[in-house]
């Protein structure tokens, strides 16, 4: 069995799975509770029976589209759905599962007219075992068969993703399939060209390179199979008798993985790493111990295992996680390791929110949240004391609170197999994300200097550079629509295929936006798409920012840039909408705040205001707007 | 590990298997008389089995099984 030991055992689970239907309107919460621990096969099985039983759907109030996976596979997989739902469920998503006729995959997708049409997925996840794609392959073939079929099997998968991506517009996910065939010449078994074993992993390697060419996720069994072990994945016995290729024991992880593809789609996986200081990512306490008295890095094997842990973190920050230090300590001990101990891996400029204080851990993540301007539900916070853990488990159930043990060898595999970072695409923007935190915290400094907040923002000589959208944009547009929540007026979601679509309409315009200063390149941080409706007016359909850019003229700013591009279009009036979900409420008065007037009349959930742009002024800003131009 | 305790811990799998505080466990109770009692659910109380009691069925085991006396007998054999 994968133990998902990351996640606490809770007390009395038993008997509150049972009450659950007592649990009227908290129903819901209470799930998502019993989900977030950890769970064996059987309890995660009985958690969806129960909550179906319990709960038709999601309540009212969650703002997140229900997920609707479609499983397309060529062998058994009924076991695996209760597993995804509860690991959806774990994210506070509602997950509904459809599973294509055995083996019916190709012709499901064909057919506009077949059962997975009309269950209209928004996630697809094609899963095809090894026995299947290795039909065929045999110790007897020449190489020269097997190069064809390894090229007409890779075919026929690119196929089925693209009527997935054509008929559905939605996140295909492929599954590799797993090193389940036995080798049949040993260490050197690639020199077999005939091999099953070969063929898998090389047909999983040639996945690989066609999923990033076409823009699929890879769900990375294999890679799984080698840290857990083939065994734990693949049970042969069941595979005669049930034709399970995924065993019901490693269910559970399944879900996980599958959910944790999902979850990042939409922008929903974890954004900073919060770590507590003393043994945590030393050994000792400060305060005490004193800076010599530390245990890190070279000298001793425990020493050693925090330095390891603090490399981890840091490339976890260059790969654009935001780190963050929360420690019971003053300010001036907790600071000291990081400005004067050799051994130290992480340095003050690596972490973008330091908070050293006696107040509780739970107001400090509150406030550390706030300081980065993301969710309190972007958090993962590390603790050695089990005491802190529960703390924050009770006060902020939306942190994530990884069980880790007083051992600090583990802590990053933990982190790792809990794959609360989980990132489907890497782009420019992540990894420079940490400089531009650091960059945030000498702009800060500047700003607490500063008393005239007119002579700071000039000072920051700040250019708004805009492109219309392209493709070599394409990946980081299509993230940020997707994973901004707070300053978004409607919440729109677009795959890249809209957005290829908004390039093409020339009745509409799609902008992004990058803001430059003195400190550096804050990357691409808005995406503004406006669109030729009826009598003059253009309707600004997307408008969305980034929370770091907030307080800096960057909203007026793009304003005069959607005018003018809303009158090249012939337009005589802009249309701003709000749509109101729970967490962007920072943006409800934003278009009463740039000088728009409510337009009356009711028009469901959207609030609706227009500017008159033929006595438009462009508003006064510490930036400049430039076009930016791409040479390719 | 005597029967009696065998019996206790098999109630406990599956009541939760099977969502069913009432389930009681006789020697001959078999799939026949448990709804929702299928290939399904027999392969869930197998490896809900194999990890409570650390054992390992083998093929010619599973399919020896009629009902839960069997399934005693086997685990106490092995254990």
């Amino acid at each position: 069995m994968i133990d998902l030991y990351w996640l606490p055992k809770i007390e009395q689970w038993r008997e509150r799975l049972r009450r659950l239907g007592e649990a009227g309107g908290d129903a819901w919460d209470e799930a998502v509770m019993l989900a977030a621990s950890r769970l064996d096969p059987v309890q995660t099985n009985a958690l969806d029976t129960m909550l179906r039983r319990v709960l038709a759907g999601p309540p009212k109030s969650r703002p997140d589209k229900p997920v609707r996976l479609a499983l397309l596979g060529s062998s058994t997989l009924a076991h695996l759905h209760p597993a995804i739902r509860v690991a959806g469920l774990r994210r506070r998503l509602w997950v509904e599962t459809y599973e294509s006729d055995y083996g019916q995959y190709w012709q499901e997708l064909a057919d506009p007219e077949s059962p997975l049409h009309r269950f209209k997925p928004n996630a697809i996840l094609l899963a095809l075992d090894a026995h299947h794609l290795a039909a065929g392959i045999s110790a007897a073939s020449s190489a020269t068969e097997i190069k064809a079929a390894l090229s007409e099997t890779g075919e026929r998968v690119r196929s089925c993703w693209r009527l997935a991506r054509e008929a559905f517009r939605c996140p295909v996910i492929h599954q590799l399939a797993l090193p389940v065939h036995p080798p049949l010449i040993g260490n050197n078994e690639h020199r077999l060209s005939g091999s099953r074993a070969g063929f898998i992993a090389a047909l999983n390697a040639e996945l690989r390179g066609m999923a990033d060419a076409e823009g699929v996720d890879v769900l990375a069994l294999d890679a799984r199979a080698a840290r857990d072990g083939i065994g734990a994945w693949h049970n042969r016995e069941l595979w005669h008798r049930a034709k399970q290729e995924v065993t019901p024991a490693a269910a559970p992880m399944y879900g996980e993985l599958v959910m944790r593809l999902v979850a990042a789609h939409r922008g929903r996986s974890y954004k900073a790493l919060v770590l507590d200081l003393d043994n945590t990512i030393w050994g000792g306490v400060v305060g005490d111990d004193g800076v010599e008295g530390l245990v890190l890095g070279q000298g001793s094997p425990l020493g050693e295992a925090f330095a390891d842990f603090q490399h981890y973190a840091r490339e976890l920050s260059r790969r654009g996680v935001i780190l963050a230090v929360v420690s019971k300590n003053d300010e001036k001990n907790a600071l000291e390791p990081f400005e004067r101990h050799p051994e130290m891996v992480l340095k003050r400029d690596d972490i973008a929110s330091f908070v050293a204080n006696w107040n509780d851990k739970p107001s400090n993540l509150r406030a550390i949240a706030d300081e980065l301007n993301i969710g309190i539900d972007a958090l993962v916070f590390v603790d050695d004391n089990p005491f802190e853990r529960e703390l924050v488990r009770r006060e902020l159930p939306m942190v994530a609170v990884p069980e880790v043990s007083d051992d600090p060898t583990n802590y990053a595999q933990t982190l790792a197999d809990a794959g609360y970072f989980e990132a489907v695409a890497i782009t420019d923007e992540d990894r420079a994300r940490s400089a531009q935190y650091q960059g945030n915290r000498r702009r800060d400094q500047l700003k607490a200097s500063v008393t005239d907040l007119g002579a700071y923002l000039r000072s920051l000589e700040m250019q708004l550079l805009w492109r219309r959208f392209d493709r070599v944009g394409l990946n980081r547009t299509v993230q940020l629509i997707n994973k901004t929540n707070q300053f978004n007026l409607t919440t729109r979601r677009y795959t890249e295929a809209d957005v290829l679509s908004v390039m093409q309409d020339n009745s509409a315009f799609g902008v992004q936006l990058r803001l430059v200063d003195r400190f550096g390149d804050n990357g691409i941080i808005a995406i503004v798409i406006g669109r030729l409706a009826e009598k003059e007016d253009v309707l600004l359909d997307t408008w969305l920012m980034s929370c770091r850019v907030l307080g800096r003229q960057v909203e007026p700013t793009t304003l005069n840039l959607a005018a003018a591009l809303a009158k090249d279009l012939g337009a005589r009036r802009l249309i701003g909408e709000y749509i109101p979900t729970a967490k962007n409420g920072m943006v409800k008065d934003h278009y009463a705040k740039l000088g728009f007037s409510p337009i009356d009349g009711d028009t469901g959930e959207a609030a609706r205001y227009g500017l008159d742009l033929v006595d438009f002024t462009p508003r006064d800003t510490f930036i400049e707007v430039r076009e930016e131009r791409i040479d390719d | 590990m005597t029967e009696p305790e065998i019996y206790q811990a098999l109630s406990t799998i599956f009541q939760d298997v099977f969502l069913r505080d009432d389930l009681v466990l006789t020697p001959a109770l078999s799939a026949k008389e448990v709804d929702d009692w299928d290939s399904f659910k027999q392969i869930e109380i197998i490896i809900a089995v194999e990890e409570h009691f650390g054992i390992k069925f083998r093929t010619r085991d599973m399919d020896s099984l009629n009902n839960v006396g069997d399934l005693v007998h086997l685990i106490a054999s092995k254990s």
